[in-house]
């Protein structure tokens, strides 16, 4: 795409300066939501967007915020920037290079959900996009697009950033709002969901970076403009992070609905080497894996279609392995993975990724036998449906895909000892 | 003892200012960063004692969230952290070749310290820069700094200028 909705740093140099984006319409959607529209009238333009949660459940975004208590205040909204699923790069691009438009989508956010705080949380291998963006905020509020009497309304606003310290679990959303009360990161018990029950116990809208920063192109250009991208369930654009077996890794922003050939072989250059592409892993490593046919690879990346091949959209990180890459090997770094980042709250995750890791090491490394991918069958099914939260169920996804659709992997492995 | 809320002032009162003051054990994770740059680099029980007081919670409770994130340490390491990703996609990439070599060159195993105390090599997940491997980034006590599209004779030359540094 020449002009990008998101990747917007792109085709507008120096688009991270305040005057620059500006120049550019920047802020311009705020006004026009705080000054001109009603905060459920913004919500309403979000839902008749069809926005879907880009963080990985797809879930729709303005109805989401609709479903904001508001018996129950103050009401609160924190942006997902935990950003740590294996093959995902998307969120921090974004708010390295194009930092504003994501605090607009932050600020228009608040005002629909009638919040005055905000929160952005940040992995805290992010300390440089923490400073970063403390100083885009300030840079905000010097300008008078942040504070007391947003555009000379009675609406105020304040946005913070928040490091965290090292720990997948903490992008769940309840495990994120554990953290940023103090605590450690474990996921709590939902229901109630976060537009009920949420930071510290009040009504939370809690959205990814990638989902916010498209909100001011849509209050700016309206609902149906954004319709005019993507497929009819699925519409607008997402941010594609592509890596593995590919020439060019990178982020590319494509309409949703674009096929996995197109990004790996027109955008990505292909597979390295010329070598043959063998699986897609298309939401990083809680992806199932898809054996690359040729139906999987003319199956549009959307929400609806990616599942009709067996797998999820997820984040869309598409991590790309080609012939000279085990299944074998892959499953013992993904579980390898969910071992380390499992938080140990419930027993089937904590327990179950610790037999898994040590199974996929012994096959792995030759020293496995047919029994071993049996019992790491069993033990990766025997998880699934027992645990707390998704992670326990994202680290067997590998394994059970891996030995159903690459069982020649796993044999081979088994057999060279 | 002279604590955080004594040396830090300023900052300790920033870090509170974020949170609703009914809320004030939020502040613990931006205090423990600070106790842990205080430190040159880890966190002592002692400093663990000083962030409770000043949030108001248990001891206890603060070393449960030190124990739970990675970032936070509480034993003294090398004074550069060298935190290679050696993930799936960085892994697709070369990096555990690039790990081992480093070690190799360093004459140490992932994990330990040269013996001059400048560097300790770990391997770490996903940094999200997946399309840069090998990647890593150095955690010193006063932040982390990413290094991208790495080679050894890069991160050798890097570590030279940290020993010239630190001489
Ligand atoms: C184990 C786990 C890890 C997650 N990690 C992230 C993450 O790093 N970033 C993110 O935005 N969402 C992550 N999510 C999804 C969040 O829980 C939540 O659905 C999302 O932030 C909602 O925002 P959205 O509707 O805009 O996608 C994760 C979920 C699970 C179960
Ligand atoms: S499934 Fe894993 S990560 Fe989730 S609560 Fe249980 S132990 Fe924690
Ligand atoms: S896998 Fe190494 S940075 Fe993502």
């Amino acid at each position: 795409m020449s002009e990008h909705i998101l990747l917007r740093h792109r085709d507008i140099p120096n688009i991270k300066d305040l005057a620059v984006y500006q120049a550019h319409g920047g802020f311009e959607a705020f006004r026009k939501a705080v000054t001109e529209m009603q905060p459920d009238e913004v919500t309403d333009e979000v839902k008749k967007s069809g926005l879907r949660g880009r963080g990985g459940a797809g879930f729709p975004t303005g109805l989401k915020w609709a479903f904001m208590d508001k018996r129950n205040w103050p009401h609160y909204v924190i942006a997902n920037g935990d950003e740590s699923e294996p093959g995902t790069f998307k969120d921090r691009e974004i708010m390295e290079e194009n930092p504003f438009q994501f605090l607009e989508g932050v600020a228009i956010a608040s005002y629909a959900v009638g919040a005055h705080r905000a929160y952005v949380y940040l992995r805290g291998e992010f300390w440089h996009v923490a400073k970063w963006l403390d100083q885009k905020i300030a840079e905000m509020e010097a300008a008078g697009l942040l504070g007391d009497n947003i555009f000379g309304t009675d609406y105020s606003l304040r946005i913070y950033t928040h490091l965290g310290a090292g720990a997948y679990i903490c992008g769940e959303e309840t495990a994120l709002m554990e953290s940023l009360e103090g605590k450690r990161g474990q996921p709590r018990l939902r229901p109630p969901f976060p537009p009920t029950y949420g930071l510290y116990g009040k009504p939370t809208v809690i959205n990814n970076v990638e989902t916010l920063t498209n909100v001011p192109m849509i209050i700016a250009n309206g609902a149906d403009w954004y319709h005019t991208f993507g497929t009819e369930k699925s519409p607008g654009v997402k941010i594609f992070s592509l890596s593995g077996r590919v020439n060019k890794p990178g982020n590319y922003e494509l309409p949703l609905g674009t096929t996995f050939r197109e990004l790996i072989y027109e955008h990505g250059g292909g597979i390295i080497g010329g070598k043959k592409i063998k699986a897609i892993m298309p939401a990083g490593a809680s992806s199932s894996l898809l054996p690359a046919t040729d139906e999987v690879l003319d199956t549009p990346m959307d929400y609806e279609s990616v599942p009709k091949v067996g797998g999820m959209l997820g984040s869309a990180s598409v991590i790309v392995l080609d012939e000279t890459v085990s299944i074998a090997w892959l499953v013992k770094k993904t579980t390898n993975f969910f071992r380390e980042e499992s938080c140990g709250k419930c027993t089937p995750c904590r327990e179950g990724t610790y037999w898994m890791e040590r199974l996929t090491e012994r096959i792995a490394s030759g020293q496995g036998t047919p029994r071993d991918v049996e019992t790491l069958y069993a033990v990766a099914k025997q998880i699934q449906g027992k645990t707390f939260c998704p992670l326990g169920e994202f680290s067997t996804m590998a394994v059970v895909t891996g030995i159903e659709r690459f069982r020649e992997d796993f044999d081979a492995a088994v057999k060279e000892r | 003892m002279s604590s955080l809320a004594e040396k830090y002032p300023d900052e300790v009162k920033a870090i509170l200012a974020k949170y609703p003051p009914e809320h004030k054990r939020s502040a613990v994770m931006p205090l423990l960063y600070l106790a842990q740059r205080d430190g040159g680099g880890y966190i002592t029980k002692a400093a663990m004692e000083d962030v409770a007081q000043i949030v108001g919670i248990s001891v206890s409770d603060v070393a449960a969230v030190v124990g739970f994130y990675s970032l936070y340490h509480d034993k003294p390491a090398g004074k550069y952290r060298i935190q290679v990703c050696t993930d799936v996609a960085c892994a697709l990439r070369g990096a555990d070749k690039f790990v081992e070599e480093l070690c190799d060159n360093l004459g140490i195993k992932i994990g330990e310290t040269t013996p001059d105390g400048l560097v300790t090599v770990e391997e770490v997940k996903c940094l999200a820069a997946c399309n840069h491997a090998p990647v890593f980034q150095v955690q010193t006590p006063d932040g982390l700094t990413y290094h991208q599209d790495m080679d050894i004779k890069a991160t050798l030359e890097l570590i030279e200028q940290w020993r010239k540094k630190s001489s």
